[in-house]
């Protein structure tokens, strides 16, 4: 496989045949390296140790199909001339284009807030689709939780899942021991995962980039450790059930009397509980990102994004950095503490399975395709992973394939992320929107 | 002091593979700056190619050692290269077109190539454990307690630190003295005058991965062989600890990623001795935060200065 991008302009259409060919030969020496190892063979149980399972169809079908899919690129892809390919764009229509963008982007949060809000009341909307916008609407949420740490302060946390983990339990462990409701441990959730923040902001407050990462990985994974692990307390693997079910202003959503389709009148329907539930995910959502607009507009909020362009600079005008990182990470981790308690109330059922790495990446690669510091993005990026892994739900084991790779392809595609221009939090004049390219993201100072 | 010894041995057993995958990360991270996160992954399929091999040539303790000694240099050799051609692939697709990118999105890249090779080898090679006979027994017995408890060095902990020391010495050895380290350290200094001065900086971040890839694989043997259970899962935890080796030991230093493993591998064995098996990632995880907290740069890394 050379390297296309440096070959010299050529006029035309026009393939070098022997480049071709001697790149297609490369490609099947490297697919048979591949797929001819790990597919053609398996290792299998047998009597007295393994046995080799021989699958060379498979795997010769496999080659072949990538060996003609790159010949296919070769054809109607890299046979261009450079500088014609279909990314490159004239500046006139470029700079038309985002201005269309910038129209359609100033009606699309309300358009999409009041499809949000007569959603469950559409015809065709059954208890499937609530469920799955249930779920897309705990991940819009969690985006826009973690936006406020990697995209506004610039700190890159890889152990969000923590903070998620710890509301969950939280709201479990309050409601199976002191039996109290959703509703008062819903604040408590968030104050006791912010408080959790703060303690993992602590040790970390002199760490940049990368080694931050690693030391908010390290830590997600410690949460989940003792989850597992403290059987006593927390169930271990077996994890917690039973837990209490939120209720409408104290009507509970039960058949008997004095529930809330006895109250109001209504036959029963388990219908009602979800709808309930979509509104609550929905409200506490809009919560995040009312409160993350507000707080951009305050001091605080600009002192983060001071930070994450330039630490030494904040430093030197006087900001006090470690109280900035600090409440980032603990408003972070409150409003995951919420989505975690919400969670726990929805599914009724939390095992530390639940709060795995993989999480975590799931909830950063949200914030990073949407375009991070992006708000809409967070939605738009939400819909299409969640629901582009509910749509390959027949495809049972291959889906988590198809995912990772549309996660690799996506990010190649558009590295800034889907919504790659950025409204300035304050301006001279009048608001414009900077390209994403102007502004220091996630570099972790 | 018998059951330390006996822990000291096992620890540097496990260091040595520890710091031969921490070896991947802390090159590719000085030299791009970038976390692998596939890395771990490739580990893990290099350790069911490796099974794959074995199983192929029919391997039994039954086979003579010399024998087998011949197999497994073939199979380490087939599984470096094959691995090789995964860290080669993976940089090719997933990371060179996000050169010069910002930094977070090869990040994700290569958490989505995790993603994708775990559940690649899960759906070829199936999602149950691969259990493995041991092919190489016996050991020396190094003491005899009172009570009967015998300190043991075996052959596999004999052989995984000796092929650990010989394939270190060897990439030092690339790394200090051929062209092609001195290429790799002048692109970790500054790529853009490396490029200038007409070294293919492209090819040398390949080649990078391809010695990083290949010795994962030595680590992703040795872990086959020594612990003989193998699932499409160890990659990940296996991964983030060698991460840790190399932080600790100081990013980008390969003197440091060894020890850094050694570290990790003497806390983990002590840990999982003296106090709790359940809880030994919790230990490695946070000497790391207290390494980093006193000690940023790590135990043999340059201080990192800041510039505005």
């Amino acid at each position: 496989m050379t390297d296309t991008a440096n070959g010299a302009p050529r006029p035309g259409r026009h393939l070098d045949f022997g480049k071709v060919a001697k790149d297609l030969v490369v490609t099947a020496l490297i697919a048979t390296a591949i797929f001819g190892s790990t597919i053609a063979f398996r290792t299998v149980s047998a009597a007295g140790g393994l046995r080799l399972e021989v699958r060379y169809d498979i795997a010769f079908y496999v080659i072949a199909a990538v060996i003609v899919g790159r010949l296919l690129l070769w054809l109607f892809f890299w046979s261009k001339p450079a500088g014609t390919s279909a990314v490159e764009v004239p500046a006139g229509i470029k700079s038309g284009m985002a201005k269309v963008s910038a129209k359609v982007g100033k009606g699309f949060g309300p358009t999409m807030l009041i499809f949000a809000l007569v959603f469950p009341f559409l015809p065709f909307t059954d208890r499937y689709l609530l469920d799955l916008s249930i779920l897309i609407l705990t991940y819009v949420m969690l985006g826009w939780g973690l936006n406020i740490v990697v995209g506004l302060a610039g700190l890159l946390d890889l152990g969000y899942v923590a903070f998620y983990a710890i509301g969950a339990y939280s709201y479990a462990l309050l409601a199976q021991y002191f039996g109290f409701s959703f509703w008062m441990c819903l604040p408590l959730a968030g104050i006791l995962a912010a408080f959790w923040g703060i303690i993992l902001g602590f040790p970390v407050l002199r760490l940049r980039g990368d080694y931050l990462a690693i030391v908010t990985l390290a830590f997600g994974e410690i949460i989940r450790i003792v989850l597992l692990n403290w059987y006593q307390f927390t169930g271990g693997p077996d994890g917690l059930s039973g837990i209490p079910r939120p209720s409408f202003f104290g009507l509970p959503f039960t058949r008997r009397e004095g529930g809330f389709s006895d109250f109001f009148g209504l036959d029963y329907s388990s219908f009602h509980r979800i709808v309930f539930m979509y509104f609550l995910i929905l409200a506490l959502a809009l919560l995040t990102n009312f409160v993350t607009n507000r707080l951009r507009r305050l001091p605080i909020g600009r002192a983060w994004e001071a930070l994450r362009e330039d630490e030494i600079a904040c430093r030197s005008l006087g900001l006090n950095t470690a109280s900035v990182k600090l409440t980032a990470f603990a408003i972070g981790g409150m409003f995951a503490g919420f989505a975690g308690s919400f969670f726990a109330t929805r599914q009724g059922f939390i095992s530390p399975e639940s709060f795995t790495f993989i999480e975590s990446a799931l909830i950063l690669a949200i914030v990073v395709l949407g375009g991070m510091g992006s708000q809409v993005g967070v939605v738009i990026a939400s819909i299409a992973m969640i629901g582009g892994f509910e749509i390959f739900r027949e495809a049972e084991q291959f889906r988590m394939l198809i995912f990772g790779l549309a996660m690799v392809v996506i990010m190649i595609w558009r590295p800034r992320g889907l919504i790659s221009t950025r409204i300035p939090s304050i301006f001279l004049r009048e608001k414009k929107a900077v390209s994403a390219d102007m502004v220091a993201q996630g570099e972790g100072h | 002091m018998e059951y330390f010894l006996q822990q000291l041995i096992n620890g540097i057993t496990l260091g040595s593979i520890y710091g031969l995958i921490a070896i991947g990360y802390t090159m590719v991270y000085g030299i791009i700056g970038m976390i692998n996160f596939a890395h771990g992954d490739i580990f893990m399929v290099s350790s069911f190619i490796a099974l794959i091999v074995i199983t192929a040539l029919g391997l039994t303790v039954s086979t003579g050692l010399g024998l087998t000694i011949l197999a497994l240099i073939l199979v380490l050799v087939t599984s470096m290269v094959i691995a090789s051609v995964f860290g080669w692939t993976t940089e090719r697709l997933a990371y060179r077109p996000l050169r010069g990118s910002f930094r977070l999105a090869p990040l994700i890249t290569a958490i989505g190539i995790s993603i994708v090779l775990q559940n690649y080898i899960q759906i070829t090679q199936g999602a149950r454990v691969k259990p493995l006979q041991p092919l190489i027994e016996n050991g020396y017995t190094l003491m005899t307690r009172a009570d009967g408890f015998t300190v043991q060095l075996s052959n596999m902990q004999i052989l995984i630190i000796t092929v650990t020391i010989i394939l270190m010495t060897i990439f030092s050895l690339i790394i200090a003295k051929t062209s092609l380290g001195r290429a790799q350290r002048a692109c970790e200094q500054d790529r853009k005058m490396a490029s200038l001065l007409g070294i293919n900086v492209d090819r040398t971040i390949s080649m990078t991965f391809v010695m990083g890839a290949a010795l994962a694989a030595v680590a992703g043997l040795m872990f086959l062989l020594y612990y003989g259970v193998i699932d499409f899962f160890i990659g990940f935890v296996a991964g983030v600890k060698a991460f840790t080796a190399a932080v600790l030991g100081g990013i980008g230093s390969l003197p440091g990623a060894m020890l850094g493993g050694l570290v990790i591998g003497l806390i983990e064995t002590f840990w999982s001795a003296y106090f709790s098996i359940e809880y030994k990632d919790v230990a490695a995880f946070s000497m790391l935060a207290i390494v980093l907290i006193f000690l940023p740069q790590g135990l043999l890394g340059k201080p990192e200065v800041e510039k505005v």
